[in-house]
């Protein structure tokens, strides 16, 4: 399971951000504070699993669960 | 390498070291939601106003501030934004400024304000800033929430370690207000800058920033980053500037993206070994604030968007029964001036055009002040309730299929008040293509200009009943055409996102602020603001299409309209006085030159059902469709006391004749043709300007006016047949 991404987790579950599998996007999550090594709690999904909300770094981020593939956890 | 100098060294500064500057330019900084709007307005009170900044659209907010007793200083409210890397065009003014000391409001001191309850992220825009060699004064703000979620931050450690005056406000309250201004002043005095960058790009590409720094004239290294990855954005350089700037790229083959990414990680590795000496966290992990139990409820699958619906319809409750009667105050009291002018002013040209042309455009404009400051106190407490952030994730799947994004729900929802200020929103929108689509579709959505139509035309040919008991089935068919306009904006952005082929990524990374208490006195100025602007841009118009359109009723070519007067009192000599008097309004109509432009037009409008009179209606409306109401008043000439009347209207309509049948003019396929014409034809001189400036190219407007009409036209010809 080394492929497994933010869009796997489910609703409280926490894990650590690996790396970033897309650079383009990597910029701006980094910038929003999802760094390597930083832990994320899913903290809940819109209707259809999509887009979800994320706890990082001691607030909440919103993207969709395509962005949220691109962030790889350990 | 490592440069030792002070962050901020260009010549322009030194000069200023001891004499405050006369009126010193305060720029406040800050992500979204950290309080920069509330420091902002404790710091300006009243003294504030909204303008432009130079070259682009973006709203500019700037008030005075007394900083001491001899100081008065600018302070400018910067869009909110999460770094100097910009994601959407209102944020792009940010860097714009910053990185061009020779913009006229490039500030000498900029006050970073951060939310002290999420610091680390906040402090990554701060190091930026001051990297950019901005004196900068840090205002902890929102630190009453930090404490609750057991965060405790010092700010003289942080200040030390930073190495720029720290300050404790709180913007909510005021708190802390004179120290902030001490601080300011004192950066203007003598700036204390850093000792050296947060990130200095000289580490790893030394080469390219000295080419950089001695091609352009610069000396701070991360403004010549800046150059490097920000050149296509940057107004003030030239062509040749920037083909410069990809020659060097070229040159020392530099990669943005990766060394982007480098520079973030960076940063948060210093941010992070300041934050752990300054700030003492002993927040309980797994503890879910009320605010987040919340969202459980409100993004609930089900319940979210029941939640939704509801306050949906408590808008348009507020729209179109709460607001209806101040509107109806305000058609009195304007019938009332009215009436009272003609009395007292020696009738004549000139009465009668200020009366039945300026006074009756002005009073079309005011009646629709009720519902636009109904909608957008509802918007704005959503807003800063922070219920508008779910809303927009509860929507972005739906709004993806059609080319738009979970931002655009804004546009369209304000959009049913007035597509102005709903193609203004759209500036939130990052990627270019999605922001097209939503201005593009905007429009569709029923505005309150449409509704006195609606409400005419309806009443004219949908019964008054109730279906189930409860029902009025009048609201039926109003509600049935707002709902027609939402499907073509959602069919026609469906359309669009086919058509439009741009090679651009959409993105949805939102934060998602916590719920808060509103603050009313920022709903407050967001109703007034919008307000202000609806009168004034919308007003402007529509007081000159009535002056022209009154003209044009009111005189003919030579003196057809004393002939036309003249054969209509032989005509109809005998019957009463009031009935003599109609028709000869409508006979001079008839011959004036609004009625030949009508009888010009009106093969086209044929097969819609329409006759030279709706043609004049139809004309007049294409540049501002409120006149509709006023111009069918004119036209069936009920003249005189009381233009906007809508029962005596809608007896005159009842009672109009179709010359060619006999029968009634307006049967139900007109009736619904003409519903159809103005839910989807683009008919405002305004919103055609507006989308003009957001999109900075005429093609935009002209392919929205163009497709806009044509499917108004096929539309309304298709019912029209249909139904006849």
């Amino acid at each position: 399971m080394s492929k497994r991404s933010v869009a796997d987790l489910k609703i409280g579950e926490r894990a650590t951000i690996k790396s970033f599998n897309d650079q383009w996007m990597s910029l701006k999550l980094l910038e929003m504070g999802c760094l390597p090594g930083a832990e994320v709690c899913l903290h809940c999904k819109a209707p259809l699993g999509d887009p979800i909300c994320l706890n990082v770094s001691g607030y909440c981020l919103s993207m969709r669960k395509s962005e949220a593939a691109t962030i790889l956890v350990e | 390498m490592l440069s030792r100098e002070p962050a901020g060294t260009e010549p322009a500064r030194s000069s200023r070291k001891d004499s405050l500057k006369a009126a010193p330019i305060i720029a406040l900084i800050g992500n979204p939601n950290a309080g920069k709007s509330s420091l902002f307005n404790q710091l300006t009170g009243l003294r504030q106003k909204t303008g432009n900044f130079p070259g682009v659209t973006v709203d500019k907010k700037s008030g005075t501030c007394l900083l001491d007793a001899q100081t008065e200083a600018t302070v400018i409210d910067l869009p909110g934004v999460y770094s100097i890397y910009p994601k959407s065009p209102d944020e792009q003014i940010v860097t714009d400024i910053l990185a061009n000391p020779a913009h006229p409001d490039y500030p000498d001191v900029a006050v970073v304000v951060v939310d002290s309850s999420n610091i680390r992220r906040n402090l990554l825009l701060f190091t930026q800033i001051t990297d950019l060699g901005v004196p900068v004064v840090l205002a902890l703000n929102m630190l009453d929430v930090a404490h609750q979620q057991h965060q405790e931050i010092n700010a003289v450690k942080l200040a030390m370690r930073l190495g720029v005056p720290v300050v404790r406000v709180n913007a909510r309250t005021g708190e802390g207000l004179g120290l902030l201004k001490k601080a300011v002043t004192g950066q203007l005095r003598q700036p204390t800058l850093p000792e050296r960058l947060f990130f200095d790009p000289a580490q790893d590409i030394a080469g390219l920033i000295d080419d950089t720094k001695a091609r352009y004239g610069l000396t701070n290294n991360y403004l010549a980053l800046q150059y490097i990855i920000q050149h296509d954005g940057f107004s003030f350089l030239d062509r040749g500037q920037r083909v410069g700037l990809d020659e060097l790229i070229e040159k020392h083959q530099f990669v943005e993206t990766e060394f982007q990414a480098k520079e973030t990680i960076q940063r948060y590795q210093r941010i992070a070994a300041v934050v752990t000496q300054a700030v003492t966290d002993s927040r309980p992990l797994n503890q879910p604030t009320w605010s987040q139990k919340m969202d459980r409820i409100l993004m609930h699958p089900v319940g979210g968007y029941i939640f939704f619906t509801l306050i949906l319809l408590l808008i348009f409750q507020a729209i179109f029964a709460w607001a209806q009667p101040f509107m109806d105050a305000i058609d009195e009291g304007v019938a009332y001036l009215s009436g009272a002018l003609k009395d007292s002013l020696p009738a004549g040209a000139f009465t009668n055009l200020l009366t039945d042309g300026i006074l009756a455009g002005i009073g079309g404009v005011l009646v629709f002040i009720p519902q636009i400051a109904a909608l957008f106190l509802l918007i704005s407490i959503l807003e800063e309730s922070g219920y508008m952030s779910r809303v927009m994730i509860l929507m972005d799947r739906i709004m993806r299929r059609f080319g738009l994004n979970g931002r655009s729900v804004v546009p369209l929802i304000s959009g049913v008040a007035c597509a102005v200020p709903a193609i203004m929103a759209t500036r939130s929108i990052g990627t270019r293509r999605e922001r097209l689509i939503t201005i593009m579709v905007t429009p569709l959505m029923s505005c309150s200009a449409r509704l006195p139509i609606y409400t005419i035309l309806i009443a004219l040919v949908v019964p008054e009943q109730r279906v189930l008991g409860f029902l009025n089935v009048q609201g039926l068919a109003l509600m049935g055409l707002y709902l027609l306009g939402l499907v073509a904006a959602l069919l026609a952005a469906w359309v669009f996102k086919k058509l439009l082929h741009v090679n651009e990524r959409s993105f949805f990374i939102m934060e998602l602020p916590t719920f808060k208490m509103p603050r009313w006195n920022h709903v407050g100025l967001t109703v007034w603001e919008s307000v202000r602007a609806f009168v004034w841009e919308a007003g402007r118009v529509i007081i000159a299409i009535s002056i022209i359109l009154w003209v044009l009723a009111s005189y003919g070519p030579g003196d057809s309209l004393d002939q036309a007067e003249a054969k209509a009192r032989q005509q109809y000599a005998g019957q009463p006085d009031a009935a003599i008097e109609s028709h000869v309004a409508s006979e001079r109509l008839e011959a004036s030159y609004a009625g030949r432009f009508g009888h010009m037009i009106e093969p086209a409008i044929k097969p819609l059902g329409y006759d030279w009179k709706i043609g004049i209606a139809l004309l007049s409306s294409f540049a501002a469709r409120e006149v509709f109401v006023g111009t069918m008043a004119t036209i069936y000439s009920i003249g005189g006391s009381d233009a906007e009347d809508e029962a005596t209207i809608r007896q005159r309509l009842q009672a109009e004749r179709n010359p060619e049948t006999g029968g009634v003019m307006y049967t139900p396929a007109l009736a619904y043709s003409l519903l159809v014409f103005y839910v989807f034809a683009m008919m405002c001189m305004s919103t055609i300007a507006t989308t003009y400036r957001e999109t900075k190219e005429w093609k935009w407007p002209a392919i929205q006016l163009l497709y806009m009409t044509g499917l108004a036209y096929m539309s309304a010809f298709a019912v029209y047949q249909l139904f006849r």
